[in-house]
């Protein structure tokens, strides 16, 4: 995974509450494998209409913001049902950092394991980031994860709080897996004397 | 003096590999079950380099995507593609593979414990919400995401925080026409589909006891539409019958041990619980739910609520969605509520006791809409129509099928068209859930019969001679 440190990128400002994993990424589309770029299908439905044309007022369809990777959002994004596809396409999109009030929980959780920033910070500041964003088309917010704090266009700072075992994994791109392989010799032990305790589930050879 | 303990304590400590100052716990994870989606989880483990730990202990089943309908069709060509997909995944890596053709595939949570694969002390995860079913055999069972699928088959293991437990203590006899559906949808009308957040819920009582282990799994299985990290019934003789003999079940001369092992695991008296609850199983009528949340439930004599009624507004502003939605009226008799189809099925009601319960009230009756039975493994299908269950269904009106999930969950080809209103056994009546626009009012196996017979919702108890000709 790609290591987060310092990132100062364009953003893009999604300037709706609630918005959910089956806006982000429709389900109809998880049967694709992810190598044909799960990007296509980020907010499909939102991007485009039923008869498959563009809607143009959708941000992420105006040219400004096409090689947008940060996102400004209001409260709760990434609620609704746990797929992991919604993060995903987001990270196949070249998205590096989510900024809302609020975000699902499982959906936050998925983003760490798969090297995407989630921030919380007030939803005055939110809206501020948005109009800002949105008022300059596009303008670039610079985050600093070592330092936890987020830059707006207006050069204004914010610092926000992540759990130490997030921030860890996301600046040395470490892949969770990764880390607990290196309690490798603990889960041997472990399973060895599982093993011998319960000696009827030998299948498991 | 030692300290007396629940089930849930006793698999948790056993399980405990490490444990981080901040409570985060490094889980050893018994048995891994996944479903076609899972194949995100093998891409990660071969993008970063990682290998399967233990392919003995991982077990892939084709349920979620595979078509269930028996006309010979062709399936979808990228349903078709995802199923190889899977296929060639579990060569690979030597996992077992419960796929399209085989004799004993199914849902991962009917599978599991028809195979043996499911027992009592065990951590399973699964690929899927309702991995709280094995709990009924006194697992401790939970969903996990693609990620943490790789991570387990990488590591056999996975980092948790300790929840909290609960006890649901249910005693009392069932009504005539109450099954252990209609006991789950009472305790989630009464704590509500956020009433176990954070908490892993044993369920106990003379009830409890009384039922098959089936029936239990029934319970286990809505566990989480209540918010509820899993659910548990400690092991006791039923667990241990049930269990013996079955493929990946004890040899025989491991079986003493096991035994003894398991039936330690029950909680013990006196052992204390994080909260408790209590519910008369004798006050409980057979139920139906009315709204998008498997919480919005009432008793089939009763009416759809007002939400004018409601106190708070989060709430009211929900149930008003909810019946515009489903298109109901506020003070609506249930059974006036008309029917266009049933679903019989399901990890929650797809087992031979399911199917035997809705072909009793089925039987020599014919029904006036349609509706399929499909069960829920490949074993259920061969013991349904040894039975003759399967000529009961049909010579009713309604389709049988091939074993899987289908219309639970709606991403097989079979779905409920917009606006339809569908009976259904299965367990989540969330808006779109059954196909966009389609309405789901759960229900029991006994209750969906009844409703394929008169055309609306109907108390079974009181079915009569409707429907013989
Ligand atoms: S039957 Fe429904 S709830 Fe059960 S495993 Fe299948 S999709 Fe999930």
């Amino acid at each position: 995974m790609k290591p987060i440190t310092k990132v100062t990128e364009r953003a893009v400002a999604i300037d709706q509450i609630n918005v959910n994993t089956d806006q982000i990424f429709p389900a109809r589309f998880l049967k694709n494998p992810r190598s044909v770029g799960y990007e296509q299908f980020l907010f499909h439905d939102l991007r485009y209409d039923e008869s498959g044309a563009k809607r143009e007022q959708f941000p992420l369809n105006k040219d400004a913001y096409s090689d947008a990777a940060i996102i400004v959002s209001d409260q709760n994004f990434g609620c609704g049902s746990s797929r992991e596809g919604a993060v995903y396409a987001l990270v196949d999109a070249g998205f590096r950092c989510l900024i809302a009030p609020s975000f699902g929980d499982i959906f936050a959780a998925n983003c760490v394991k798969n090297g995407l920033l989630t921030v919380v910070l007030p939803a005055d500041v939110c809206a501020e980031l948005r109009r800002q964003i949105t008022d300059s088309n596009g303008a670039p917010v610079s985050v600093d994860l070592p330092a936890q704090t987020i830059e707006a266009p207006s050069g204004e700072k914010y610092s926000f709080d992540i759990e130490p075992f997030a921030k860890e994994c996301l600046t040395k791109g470490l892949d969770e897996i990764g880390i607990t392989l290196s309690y490798g010799d603990k889960i041997d032990g472990f399973e060895k004397s599982w093993r011998t305790k319960t000696p009827w589930l030998e299948r498991n050879a | 003096m030692t300290r007396q303990q629940t089930l849930f304590d006793k698999i948790w400590e056993s399980h405990t590999i490490l444990e981080q100052p901040d409570g985060d716990t490094l889980l050893y994870v018994d048995r891994l079950l996944t479903q076609e989606n899972s194949f995100h989880a093998f891409d990660n483990l071969r993008r970063d380099g990682h290998t399967v730990r233990n392919p003995g202990q991982v077990f892939n089943f084709s349920d979620h995507y595979v078509p269930t309908r028996q006309d010979g069709a062709k399936p979808d060509p990228a349903i078709a593609k995802m199923v190889d997909i899977i296929r060639a995944d579990a060569e690979q890596y030597g996992t077992r593979l419960f796929g399209p053709d085989d004799p004993d595939r199914g849902i991962l949570h009917v599978v599991g414990p028809e195979q043996g694969i499911t027992q009592p002390g065990l951590i399973i995860a699964g690929a899927d919400s309702h991995t709280s079913t094995h709990g009924a055999l006194g697992a401790f069972g939970f969903g996990v995401g693609s990620s943490e699928t790789a991570h387990i088959m990488a590591t056999q293991s996975i980092w948790r925080k300790r929840p909290k437990t609960m006890r649901i203590t249910i005693d009392g006899k069932l009504g005539y026409g109450v099954s252990a559906k209609d006991i789950i949808l009472a305790i989630i009308g009464k704590i509500g589909a956020g009433g176990a957040v954070g908490h892993v819920i044993e369920y106990a009582g003379s009830t409890i006891a009384g039922m098959t282990v089936e029936q239990r799994m029934t319970i286990c299985n809505m566990s989480i539409e209540a918010g509820a990290r899993a659910g548990l019934v400690s092991p006791d003789a039923k667990t241990i019958d049930y269990v013996k003999g079955r493929p990946y079940a004890p040899s025989a001369d491991k079986q003493d041990q096991a035994v003894a092992f398991w039936l330690a695991l029950a909680t013990d008296d006196g052992a204390v619980f994080d909260r408790d609850e209590a519910l008369d199983a004798a006050s409980v009528a057979p139920m139906a739910s009315w709204g998008n949340s498997p919480e919005d439930v009432s008793p089939i004599d009763g009416i759809v609520p007002d939400p004018a009624a409601e106190t708070s507004d989060f709430r009211r502003r929900k149930m008003e969605r909810a019946l515009d939605y489903m298109g109901l009226k506020a003070g609506m008799k249930l059974t006036e509520i008309p029917i266009d189809q049933v679903f019989i099925g399901s990890c929650t009601n797809g087992r031979i006791e399911d199917l035997r319960a809705a072909a009793d009230v089925l039987r020599g009756r014919s029904t006036r809409i349609p509706g399929m039975v499909v069960p829920g493994s490949r074993s259920v299908k061969r013991q349904a129509e040894e039975e003759g269950l399967d000529r009961v269904f049909t010579e009713a009106g309604l389709e049988w099928h091939d074993a899987g999930c289908s219309m639970c969950v709606a991403i097989n080809g079979d779905n409920v068209a917009k606006g339809k209103r569908c009976a259904s056994t299965s367990n989540r009546n969330f808006e779109g859930r059954q196909g966009r626009g389609s309405r789901t009012h759960l229900v029991s196996p006994m209750m969906a019969a009844a409703a394929a017979i008169t055309g609306h919702l109907t108390d079974v108890r009181e079915l009569g001679e409707e429907g013989r000709s």
